[in-house]
């Protein structure tokens, strides 16, 4: 439904005389701040929004955070296991709960939960965003191309776009991430994987981004702004740059920020498969992975997977509203 | 008009097998050549199969009779070859014969990988076909009624656990079920015992149900999304209107115009996720250890045993293609402005 665009209560009845009367100035107002009111209304939107922004710097000042708590992620504490079980368990009840370590320690070699859910965050979101940022970058060039050109142009980047959808997506992605060596491409580590596996999600999910943008341009191509610029001699680039992609930034931010959750679940997927970031590096997926051996100690599956379920929940609640806000026509 | 059927049927084969040899081609070329910009060699790659302890000279003598000198151009050829024809292999301790059609040949296990992807077909198809019913008629019938009751407290809280449903990866939701409902209550089978439907339909049930419901429960928030915001937009356009003001029955308007409407879409979708699903549920698979074709492609990771990894990659594109073809298909015989495109 068409939300109300105005917000103060007096100017909801919109009066030809107001301006006579003396009611206050008519304001023109443009899309943008529109929607960025619609946004601000939106209470669980904007609640997603602040989730968004404390995990971000969760991530950014994860070191220091880890420093603060005083349990390095990868920190044995040989201490706090029952040896003498021999089910290795955390002594202490819930999984070693503590002040100490809140949110309780690893079975077997006891590394702090807390600290490694912290630096998990890093991982994830630095994978989801550069991997989005890339699908969004070839989808939006080659979907702007599509549509803009046609012919040919637009029969063969639609082929490469169906080609792309035909692939089995997570099998080819665990497969090449599987068989490209510890020590490639002039690095090694942690930096490879996570370059990887930024190549590998961002150049698989480029085709749903690029048929958004390419259907997009299509329909604005034949718009009156277009022939009237066309009309005035502008070049195709001017075309391109300054009258089409300004129109198509609203459904690109949307997509991007609804991707964002979708690459998230799928560096977790990867790290769960075991081909992700490598051990002994904390991830959510593999410590989820780790988790599936103790499936008596419930608590040691319960943290890393809060942690992706309350990233990819705010994502989705600001993406939605956002979109929402955007298109009012979509909710 | 059945002319045209046809027509359209044999144009759309043909484009799909044409698609698989180039989704085919593709996929050989980057498992062949991603190695390699990596900075594996025809020698390293070679070594794989004749353990560490071969000496140079037999590295190199497996690397040539395994064609691994050759041009990638010339690799492919002789692999799609043996996938029509069937292919010898020889390396070194006697021929090994991979009859047609030869996906590949492990040479860890030293066994085609054709029949061993035949015996995890039938895993990964009960667990799709049980679960893509589950998910579509419970996704579709939540959709329906929040679009019909939208505001309402049913519609909040469904769409507020769909919401929940599309954050949670399945990896998560079937270990907590797994240690909740198997383990705990004791209520199903742990994973890993997948029993032939032929064999004894109630145990086959009993392994598959826990499985079913979780992959069944996130789908279903997907499907319930796009199915309300499908069917919210169909009820407002104007054959909806027209359909009310011939005096229809609200029940007809809503099945006959209204979901048809809303369904096409959703019917594509669905085509599209039952394919990726055959071709592999690969995190359904490995979190309930289910020996499918997913816990296979992921079992060949493990061992880096590259041709099984590519058997399974193109039987998972075998089956998106195909779905996507049914899809198409189906469209063409209900919807005849397809065919004249």
């Amino acid at each position: 439904m068409t939300a109300p665009l105005e917000v103060e209560p007096g100017a909801a009845t919109a009066d030809p005389e107001a301006v006579l009367k003396g009611m206050g100035k008519i304001e023109g107002r443009s899309l943008g701040q529109i929607a960025w009111m619609r946004l601000k209304r939106d209470k669980v939107a904007i609640g997603g929004f602040v989730i968004i922004v404390l995990l971000i710097l969760m991530a950014i000042f994860a070191n220091l955070i880890i420093k603060l708590i005083g349990h390095p992620p990868n920190q044995f504490n040989q201490n706090l296991i029952d040896t003498v079980g021999g089910t290795l368990a955390p002594t202490g009840k819930f999984g070693g709960m503590s002040w100490e370590h809140p949110f309780g320690v690893e079975p077997v070699n006891g590394r702090d939960i807390m600290s490694r859910v912290i630096y998990g965050s890093r991982i994830s979101l630095l994978i989801a965003f550069f991997a989005t940022l890339l699908s969004v970058a070839i989808g939006t060039t080659l979907g702007i191309v599509a549509g803009f050109f046609g012919g040919w142009v637009d029969a063969f980047i639609s082929r490469l776009m169906d080609i792309f959808l035909a692939f089995p997506l997570l099998v080819f992605a665990i497969a090449l991430a599987g068989v490209v060596p510890d020590d490639a491409f002039g690095l090694k580590g942690d930096s490879l994987r996570i370059v990887l596996l930024i190549f590998i999600i961002g150049f698989f999910n480029w085709p749903y981004i690029g048929r958004i943008v390419r259907g997009q341009t299509i329909s604005l191509r034949e718009r009156e702004f277009v022939d009237a610029a066309r009309s005035l001699g502008a070049r195709r680039p001017y075309i391109l740059f300054t009258e089409l992609l300004p129109n198509l930034i609203a459904p690109i931010l949307v997509y991007a920020t609804l991707l964002i959750p979708t690459n998230i679940l799928f560096e977790a997927a990867l790290s769960f498969l075991g081909v992700g970031v490598r051990a002994p590096t904390a991830t959510w997926g593999g410590m989820l992975s780790d988790a599936v051996t103790f499936y008596t100690m419930p608590h040691f599956m319960l943290w890393p997977g809060l942690a992706i379920f309350i990233t990819v929940l705010a994502f989705n609640l600001f993406g939605d509203g956002l979109r929402d806000a955007l298109d009012p026509r979509s909710r | 008009m059945p002319g045209t059927v046809i027509t359209y049927i044999v144009r759309r084969l043909i484009a799909a097998i044409g698609l698989l040899i180039i989704v085919s081609a593709i996929t050989f070329s980057i498992f062949y050549l991603v190695p390699r910009w990596a900075g594996a060699s025809p020698e390293t790659l070679a070594n794989r199969y004749v353990g560490r302890a071969a000496t140079e000279e037999t590295v190199k003598l497996t690397a040539e009779r395994l064609g691994l000198y050759d041009p990638i151009a010339v690799q492919y050829w002789n692999w799609a070859k043996g996938v029509v024809v069937g292919a010898e292999y020889d390396y070194g301790a006697g021929v090994e014969r991979c009859p047609a059609p030869c996906l590949g040949y492990s040479f860890i296990t030293k066994q085609p990988v054709w029949p061993e992807l035949l015996d995890r077909i039938p895993v990964t198809l009960s667990l799709a076909a049980g679960a893509s019913i589950l998910w579509l008629v419970f996704g579709v019938a939540i959709g329906v009624l929040s679009a019909l009751r939208r505001g309402s407290i049913f519609d909040r809280a469904a769409m507020t656990v769909a919401l929940a449903g599309v954050s949670l990866p399945i990896f998560f939701t079937g270990l907590i079920s797994l240690a909740f409902f198997s383990y705990r209550l004791g209520w199903t089978k742990p994973g890993g015992t997948f029993v032939p439907l032929t064999d004894n339909p109630v145990l086959w049930a009993q392994a598959l149900i826990l499985p079913w419901i979780t992959l069944a429960f996130l789908f279903s928030a997907q499907y319930a999304r796009l199915t309300r915001a499908g069917m919210l937009e169909t009820m407002n356009e104007d054959f909806i209107r027209t359909a009310r003001a011939k005096g229809l029955k609200e029940r007809n308007v809503v099945v006959q115009h209204g979901l048809r409407g809303a369904l096409t879409p959703i019917l594509t979708i669905f085509g599209l996720d039952v394919g990726l699903l055959l071709g592999g549920a690969v995190l359904t698979e490995k979190t309930f250890s289910l020996p499918g074709l997913g816990k296979y492609a992921v079992d060949g990771i493990v061992a880096n045993d590259l041709p099984k990894i590519l058997g399974v990659t193109l039987v998972a594109a075998v089956f998106i293609v195909l779905a996507n073809l049914i899809v198409d298909l189906l469209y063409a015989v209900v919807d005849p402005r397809v065919r004249a495109k």
